[in-house]
């Protein structure tokens, strides 16, 4: 009885998560992929909006999802070892300046970054002038970008997860004389994987659908991001016309998040920490 | 304590003889100043190329410090949080810090520069063509990535260089029958769609000359001029056309009698200019404790909302006779899955009153987006529905992390499972998740996208076009310094410094509660 009703509610909650994702759907199969032509269910099925999107020479859709999954893919590993660093200094270690630090993480991620990029802008101007390699419109320089924001939430995360497994693991690896770097690497690493899977697929889909940056930064056409190009798709008066085209995009970009998911599911559903203070 | 027993066993062993070195210590130190050399071979020669010497000492004091750290047994917490701390620093921090002393100048449109360069727009900008002075052919050039001008003079046929420092003779060109340069030794010679494309670079190159200063006209004409406007330095002002302007050091523009500036002007610091302007100017002002009032609420709800329901069902979810949950999960995921920034567009028509499919579904005729009511409704609504798996997903991982065991215990000691769960689960939970409730409350108090896609700040009331109902303080402050009077970026640096003082000092508090709890629980 109760795990029946546990089943009603969270099939309310999929019905709330999922009909503007079936709107979407409907419009992209639209035949006529206008948005003043497309309803909650579709009219008409055909893949003609899926076909113009991959066949449209001004807007190179399969350019810029091999971009964006790239930069995200890359820059979410990265930033997810520099967190995953941090997290462990600042959760099992105790240090000079580590209250300090962890606030200053906190606070430091919440000045509004929006207003931050007119600087930000003069800074990878600069950038560009001498290393044009890590300058505009190059996936480097938007990722050294991304990067800086790679301690905060994250180390956050992790450094919560980190607490809460026993410290008495690495006590006794460290009386059988593992080194620091050994402890992080054979024994927490593989203790954090259901969190180290979360933060991965966060770090991912912060990536996937970062705008304010990449618009800045990636001018390009050939080097835009899914964000940026698309967002170009249905500037202006295109907004009607190209909706059916957009929506096709908008699923399509949707595919990669969900297939990180799929494949980080197993480690997210497994709770090794559990089985680890079993043992 | 972990540490203290760690550190008692380094006390204990110190007398030993050191460590054995090992092959994995000599890899990872042979590893580390491999990468800080490649580093800086990559890095030093542009800058001696510049002439940045103090960018350069201080990559040589990083790189040194970074190698010093790595090679060393000892500073074993900074090891660790060297590598995330130095992005922070460069891509963050230094960003952060260069807008707070932005939001002591006035920079902006038409004080974008130095005073040497106001001077400079100023005087070529009025460069006006002298009588009977020679119209040159101009051939547009690339000297390494340098833009130059090779012209050809109509009468004597003969090739100049022009370069912003003056002209020189140029031998070895060959011209064609149109008078264009063809080619030049040592020189790229730029096509027509090329140089169209740099029109903007051509147009703002002047060549200095005897008499004045030479200009394209164009793309294949250049004349030379004389500048209308001339800057004198012994009265630090600007003379020409019958008038002088007096150079203002406190504006950074020149003033001439009547009060009146010139469209140039340069960056100056302006002190605590802007801050009293925020709080003195009553169209900004007036609407601030407003605007804040509702940017609180909505920062909350979204906060609240989100987490309470993306705790919940995770809740649900996690029970070990849930069947299906893997099903559940991805649907659940969707939203989060969808790029957001399409979807706040899609709901955004979603609402529209005419052939919106909420009126649709509902048989309803409600402009939802245009009474303040619903639209304010609305706005949480979508950030609800886009946030609610983010904290869907961070629950789930954090209640992996708490044991069975914990909850399984309560219930032995006769504890209800509502009990359990507000004396258990939610306080371990709490401990892993509430600086992430303080970070999406800062991200959702700064919620730019959300609004600007969405609403846009709107339903305005009709006498107020300048505040909306559903406006942050983050889109109403950037239409004022963004909107019709032109880029005013240390205004708005101004303005984001003082949003940012809103947002930590709140954070702060709550911070203090989460120290509280963490020297309980951890």
């Amino acid at each position: 009885m109760k795990v029946a009703l546990r089943h009603v509610f969270v099939l309310v909650v999929c019905a709330f998560a999922l009909f503007p994702i079936l709107f979407v759907i409907s419009a992209a199969i639209n035949p006529l992929g206008t948005l003043a032509s497309t309803s909650l269910l579709p009219t008409g099925a055909s893949l003609a909006n899926f076909a113009n999107l991959l066949s449209s020479d001004s807007y190179p859709f399969g350019r810029w999802f091999f971009n964006s999954v790239s930069i995200a893919l890359m820059s979410s590993f990265a930033s997810l070892l520099l967190s995953m660093f941090a997290a462990y200094a600042f959760s099992r270690m105790r240090f000079a300046g580590r209250r300090v630090g962890l606030l200053a993480l906190l606070l430091i991620q919440m000045f509004p970054q929006f207003l931050a990029i007119v600087t930000i802008f003069m800074i990878f101007t600069r950038v560009t002038e001498l290393y044009p390699a890590f300058g505009f419109n190059t996936v480097w320089g938007l990722m050294l970008l991304y990067l800086g924001g790679a301690l905060g939430v994250n180390t956050w995360l992790m450094k919560g997860f980190l607490d809460t497994v026993p410290k008495e693991l690495d006590e006794a690896a460290t009386v059988d004389g593992a080194t620091h770097a050994q402890i992080f690497w054979r024994v927490i690493m593989p203790l954090v994987t259901p969190i180290l899977a979360v933060t991965a697929l966060l770090a991912f889909i912060g990536t996937m659908s970062e705008f304010l940056m990449a618009n800045v930064f990636l001018r390009d056409t050939e080097s835009k991001t899914l964000a940026v190009g698309m967002w170009g798709m249905i500037a202006g008066d295109h907004r009607n016309a190209n909706f059916g085209m957009f929506a096709a995009g908008t699923l399509l970009t949707a595919i990669p998040t969900v297939g990180v998911f799929l494949w980080l599911q197993k480690y997210i559903v497994s709770g090794l920490t559990a089985g680890a203070v079993k043992g | 304590m972990a540490l203290d027993v760690r550190e008692a066993v380094e006390t204990e062993t110190s007398p030993r003889p050191r460590r054995e070195i090992t092959t994995a210590f000599v890899v990872s130190r042979v590893a580390v100043l491999a990468v800080t050399a490649a580093i800086l071979l990559y890095a030093v020669p542009p800058l001696v190329a510049a002439g940045s010497w103090v960018s350069l000492a201080l990559l040589c004091a990083a790189s040194a410090a970074i190698a010093f750290l790595y090679l060393t047994r000892r500073f074993v917490p900074a090891k660790y949080l060297v590598p995330g701390t130095v992005f922070l620093i460069a891509f963050q921090m230094f960003p952060v810090a260069y807008t707070v002393t932005t939001a002591f100048t006035n920079f902006g449109d038409g004080h974008r520069g130095d005073k040497d360069a106001a001077v400079t727009a100023i005087e070529t900008g009025s460069v006006r063509q002298a009588p009977g002075s020679p119209e040159y052919s101009l051939t547009a050039a690339l000297r390494g990535e340098e833009l130059v001008f090779l012209l050809v003079d109509p009468k004597t046929k003969q090739v100049r260089l022009g370069d912003a420092k003056g002209l020189s003779p140029l031998a070895g060109a060959q011209v064609g029958v149109t008078g264009k340069v063809l080619s030049a030794p040592g020189l790229t010679v730029l096509k027509a769609p090329e140089a169209a494309a740099r029109g903007k670079e051509i147009s703002a190159l002047a060549v200095p000359t005897a008499d004045g200063v030479i200009k394209a006209n164009g793309l294949s004409r250049a004349v030379e001029g004389k500048a209308a406007l001339v800057y004198d330095a012994g009265c630090d002002c600007v003379r020409g056309n019958g008038d002088t302007w007096k150079a203002d050091e406190g504006q950074g523009y020149f003033v001439n009698a009547k009060g009146e500036h010139l469209a140039q002007g340069w960056q100056v610091g302006v002190g605590l200019g802007n801050f009293a302007r925020v709080l003195t100017n009553p169209t900004i002002s007036g609407y601030f404790a407003g605007v804040l009032g509702w940017n609180l609420v909505f920062a909350l709800a979204s906060v609240l909302g989100t987490f309470a329901l993306g705790m919940s069902v995770a809740l649900a979810l996690h029970h070990p006779r849930m069947r299906g949950t893997r099903f559940y999960r991805i649907a659940l995921i969707l939203p989060y899955a969808m790029p957001a920034f399409a979807m706040l567009l899609v709901w955004r028509d979603m609402f529209n009153r005419d052939f919106g499919l909420i009126n649709q579904l509902l048989g309803a005729n409600v402009d939802w987006l245009g009474e303040p009511g619903t639209a304010r409704f609305g706005v949480i609504l979508v950030n609800v529905w886009l946030g609610f798996p983010y904290m869907f997903l961070v629950t789930t991982g954090a209640l992996q992390a708490i044991p069975r065991e914990l909850t399984e215990a309560a219930a032995i000691d006769g504890a209800t499972p509502w009990k359990a769960f507000r004396r258990v689960t939610l306080p371990l939970l709490l401990v892993a998740l509430t600086p992430l409730l303080i970070s999406s409350f800062a991200f959702n108090f700064n919620n730019f996208n959300a609004i600007a896609l969405t609403t846009d700040g709107g339903p305005f009331p009709a006498d107020s076009p300048q505040v909306g109902a559903t406006d942050l303080l983050i889109t109403y402050t950037f239409r004022l310094a963004f909107g019709a009077g032109g880029a005013q970026f240390g205004f708005a640096a101004a303005i984001s410094v003082f949003i940012f003082a809103i947002v930590a000092l709140i954070s702060a508090v709550a911070f203090r509660r989460t120290r509280k709890q963490e020297e309980v629980y951890a």
